[in-house]
């Protein structure tokens, strides 16, 4: 049974999933993978604002394709969420909730998750044609120097993702 | 002498990839079909229905199956009546270019693995030469994921460590790398050469047919018994658990040192996009 979810999600909507949920996300998502995490990270550590404020949000781990002119995105499924694991305490510990991504994460990630009663979600990796249909728009918001690594605003609508890591902290990797 | 020229080569490296990213061969179509009708896992068989409506999607609204569209990687075969009178790697390179900027593709190349800045056009090729009898000119070419790279792994054993390591060390690899390198994968095994040529050897066994089996018996015997093993892993699509964890294994050797037993595992996600084309050489 799938739950349709809008974000940003609220305390009781995420709290309230559990483990191997599949759900349909509807509503804003914002995009960054290893380069903008690290220039995320480097701007908190020398106090900088950020591009777009993190509280409550969900970050989508993909550099899609470029969009064809009458495309809002290209392919654009997940990709491995571990390389992020290094810098998503630091963007949690400024409000960063949700993230969406493809694979296991380390024990610290999964302990973090807990800590701030997060949630990690995975999609499907390789059918980033189908998951494209869920977009439908995209804005590049910060970071366009990185081109498919800049961060991009996207409004998706019945995106499908599972509950991998809860709030409390169950993983769906043996 | 007999020749192909340069723009048919651009041209043709570049048709390559823009074809090859959105839609898979059919041999692999249909391994990923048998999966899903033998999978007894119920989320498994979602995912691997979900990849199959995807490659549907992708072929029909001509978008690439995945957005990592990879790096480039050929085995070209050169007849040896043919000649060149131009740079061949400029030339396969100028239609990778062409096929990442003209086909939307991603460019996933940074120049330098420190400073990380990004090449813009998706070149440099991994490109691999040979020399073959004749006049015709055989591309292999596959876009490889970064994904399934990274969870690929190089080992030398020793001689006395012998059959049983070498499937301890593939299985728990596999394991190890749970969903990350995008399950059911196609496992490319090399065995023997020496320390650089046993990666070169995995690597060619992943451009090896879905459908073939090893030349040499110890090889097929070893990829039998492998996919039974790896698929029994419950890794299952996704790293979500399931009997689908492998389409295929393939197993490539070499001669080696008699105080070697090199072993590298490299792994292809479901996406295992790859293309044969062969040019023939005319009079000019």
């Amino acid at each position: 049974m799938e739950r349709n979810i809008k974000t940003p999600l609220n305390d009781a909507v995420r709290l309230s999933l559990e483990v191997g949920d599949d759900v349909l996300i509807s509503g804003t998502i914002y995009t960054a993978r290893d380069a903008a995490h690290e220039k995320l990270v480097a701007a908190l550590n020398s106090n900088e604002e950020l591009p777009f404020d993190l509280k409550n949000q969900i970050i989508y781990y993909v550099g899609p394709t470029p969009a064809k002119p009458n495309q809002a995105i290209g392919s654009c499924g997940p990709t491995s969420s571990y390389r992020m694991d290094k810098f998503s305490p630091s963007l949690m510990e400024k409000g960063l909730k949700t993230m969406i991504g493809k694979g296991e994460r380390s024990e610290t990630m999964i302990q973090e998750i807990k800590k701030q009663q997060g949630v990690y979600l995975i999609a499907i990796g390789g059918i980033g044609a189908l998951l494209s249909k869920t977009v439908r728009s995209s804005e590049i918001i910060a970071y366009p120097e990185l081109g498919a690594e800049a961060v991009r605003k996207l409004e998706v609508e019945n995106f499908p993702a599972i509950v991998a890591i809860d709030s409390k902290g169950h993983s769906i990797f043996k | 002498m007999l020749r192909i020229d340069r723009t048919t080569v651009i041209n043709t490296i570049k048709s390559m990839i823009i074809e090859t990213t959105k839609t898979l061969d059919k041999s692999v179509e249909d391994r990923l079909e048998f999966a899903y009708d033998n999978e007894q896992n119920p989320l498994a068989k979602s995912v691997l229905s979900k990849i199959i409506e995807n490659q549907e999607i992708a072929r029909k609204e001509n978008i690439p199956l995945c957005q990592d569209t990879g790096v480039v990687v050929c085995f070209i075969e050169i007849g040896r009546d043919l000649v060149f009178d131009y740079d061949l790697t400029d030339a396969i390179n100028e239609g990778v270019s062409k096929g990442y900027i003209d086909g939307y593709l991603r460019k996933s190349i940074v120049k330098h693995p420190l400073n990380r800045v990004n090449t813009l056009d998706n070149t440099p090729a991994v490109i691999h030469y040979d020399f073959i009898p004749g006049s015709q000119l055989i591309i292999h070419l596959a876009p490889k994921g970064g994904g399934s790279e990274n969870m690929s792994a190089l080992k030398m054993f020793s001689p006395a460590d012998g059959k049983e390591s070498i499937i301890q060390f593939v299985l728990d690899t596999i394991k190890n790398a749970g969903g990350r390198p995008c399950p059911p994968i196609i496992v490319g095994i090399g065995i023997g050469g020496n320390f650089e040529h046993v990666a070169y050897l995995a690597k060619k066994a992943i451009f090896r047919h879905i459908d073939d089996e090893a030349n040499v018996e110890e090889d097929r015997l070893l990829e039998v018994e492998l996919l039974e093993k790896i698929n029994k892993l419950d890794v299952g699509p996704m790293g979500l658990g399931g009997d689908t964890t492998a389409l295929a294994v393939k197993v490539n050797s070499a001669p080696c040192h008699i105080a070697s037993l090199p072993v590298a595992i490299n792994l292809q996600c479901h996406s295992a996009r790859k293309k044969e084309v062969i040019l023939f050489g005319k009079k000019y």
